[in-house]
């Protein structure tokens, strides 16, 4: 074929694979904001799941990701300052960032099925620690990596400066270069949180799903996510409408904290 | 003295990936072993899977869901592949600064998406229109490989976008002062240089695919079924575990430990595959 036809071609397949990408964006928030703006009521957020309305699972949602981030954010930090700061060159560190790389792209149901073997099967019961604990083994490597390449930006005369200044070593670590890096580590942590507050797979058989308010995290917790998958498959038009609703609310506040994380990072920049 | 115990608490924080890693391995293989010594290698081709009249015992075989893991992974590869790289391509190498950064925001949103929404979106707005124009009862292989693909398409696009944009400005100009056309220079220059990284990125989007859980668990059909065609519904690893494993007893349960450890297994092979091989160590 021509090369200047050929040409034409690829780049006209290109252009419409690119349409074709943003045309899916649009057709999902389309149908999503439909469906869910018209299944939302003032009752969606101030009554429980028993009685049709959303407020207990955006609670027990956010409670177990907020206490996955409470046990990943010092966890994954503090790894990765290990890597970036103390093992930095040594096969050690390289083989742990390897592993944990991996870790990150491990699938989310097999999470589940580990931490229902570790701290549900011997409770007896499901419950929203092992819910917060299979979302941390999810976001501890997404820490470790953001920490790590965050760290590696900032530059070496500011820990020489330090050491100059006859700061020890963790001082320098603690005061200077997680100063210069803490744009940056906020974004990833809030990007690490968007990802894990809308996942479901690992709270199926962990923290399972509750109808009813409660705080109560020996026993089984609600969740958005599980229930969004529930209320998706009965057949009855209220609670296909109360899972789009669910679903609506929970794109928005994935949506807008990843654009909040992006504006932060630009205007710092 | 705080600085030991700073360094220390560093240390083991850090080892604490390889133990989570190691532990995933040890505990999905000790609640295997059940299933491993009855059926040994077999399951892996074994159709069956049929619970014992009184709960005890039963015959259990993994062969459906590996098969159905691997269609839908296809077909999900086959559709997001080429588009991916379009998308790529039209990034890097077609639009303008202010066309490329608004699509490229979108893409990433798209990538942000949780996957449950993919899913529920597909049963109702994908699913009917598979049905109108292939046939089948709407839910089946092909609308979970296509949707999978859809999920996929944004996570490739990304990383794909990133490897294409380290090629040096210098070598394309060079090649465009020799009359090439931005074809030629893709082909020629762009794919080359960035080859790694492509087909790193193409491989992580595969053992996301394999790995997916509740995009699938909508689509797919869950059923204990072999596909004869392409649009009939079977089941997945993760959509099996999803659905089934809840209630799974004794043996039947240990058969699904078996599977979970099977599906880690090869999604590590993968994954390491794509970061050891194709990425490379980069040394940051």
């Amino acid at each position: 074929m021509n090369r200047l036809l050929l040409n034409k071609v690829i780049l006209v397949l290109s252009t419409l694979s690119a349409l074709i990408g943003i045309g899916f964006l649009f057709w999902i928030l389309a149908t999503l904001s439909y469906k869910g703006v018209t299944s939302i009521h003032w009752s969606t957020f101030t009554k429980d799941l028993v009685e049709g309305g959303i407020r207990n699972l955006l609670v027990g949602q956010f409670t177990m990701a907020l206490i996955a981030t409470v046990i990943a954010v010092p966890l994954g930090m503090m790894a990765g300052i290990y890597l970036r700061e103390y093992g930095h060159g040594s096969k050690l560190a390289s083989i742990i960032r390897n592993l944990s790389d991996v870790m990150m792209s491990a699938p989310s149901i097999v999470i589940g099925v580990f931490v229902f073997a570790l701290l549900v099967d011997p409770v007896g019961t499901y419950n929203g620690w092992a819910g917060a604990v299979a979302l941390a083994i999810m976001m501890i490597p997404i820490i470790i990596s953001t920490t790590d390449n965050m760290l590696a930006l900032v530059p070496q005369e500011l820990r020489e400066a330090g050491i100059a200044l006859g700061g020890s070593k963790h001082k320098i670590i603690l005061q200077v270069v997680i100063k210069a890096a803490k744009v940056g580590i906020t974004t990833g942590i809030l990007l690490s949180f968007a990802r894990i507050i809308g996942e479901t797979a690992p709270l199926l058989f962990t923290s399972a799903n509750n109808q009813f308010f409660t705080m109560d995290l020996s026993g089984q917790f609600p969740s958005l996510t599980v229930s969004i998958y529930n209320l998706a498959t009965y057949p009855d038009e209220a609670s296909r409408n109360l899972a789009w609703a669910a679903s609506f609310i929970l794109t928005m506040i994935v949506l807008l904290i990843n654009l909040f994380g992006r504006f932060v990072i630009r205007n710092k920049k | 003295m705080g600085g030991k115990l700073f360094r220390n608490f560093s240390f083991l924080s850090a080892t604490l990936s390889f133990f989570i890693l190691v532990g995933i391995f040890a505990v999905l293989f000790t609640y295997a072993q059940d299933a491993m010594h009855t059926f040994g290698l077999d399951f892996l081709f074994n159709e069956q899977w049929e619970p014992g009249e009184d709960d005890e015992g039963g015959i259990f075989g993994g062969y459906i869901p590996i098969v159905g893991t691997l269609l839908s992974t296809v077909i999900a590869m086959v559709i997001a592949v080429p588009i991916a790289m379009g998308i790529a391509i039209f990034l890097t190498e077609i639009a303008s600064v202010k066309v490329a950064k608004p699509v490229s925001i979108s893409i990433e949103l798209l990538a942000a998406i949780p996957s449950i929404i993919y899913g529920m979106w597909g049963l109702f707005y994908f699913a009917p229109i598979v049905q109108k124009t292939v046939g089948g009862n709407g839910v089946g292989l092909l609308t979970a490989g296509i949707v999978l693909a859809i999920m996929i398409i944004p996570f490739m696009a990304a990383i794909t976008r990133d490897s294409m944009n380290t090629t040096p400005p210098v070598l394309k100009e060079s090649a465009y002062a020799m009359g090439a056309t931005k074809f030629d220079v893709i082909k020629d220059v762009v794919m080359p240089y960035s080859k790694g990284g492509i087909i790193g990125s193409v491989i992580l989007a595969l053992g996301r695919a394999l790995g997916e859980t509740m995009a699938v668990a909508f689509l797919i059909g869950s059923v204990m079924h072999l596909p004869k065609h392409i649009t009939d519904p079977t089941t997945s690893i993760p959509v099996l575990l999803a659905n089934n494993f809840a209630e799974a007893e004794d043996l039947e349960l240990s058969s699904m430990y078996y599977l979970a450890l099977i599906l880690f297994v090869v999604s590590f092979v993968v994954i390491s595959l794509a970061k050891f091989y194709f990425f490379g160590r980069k040394q940051r």
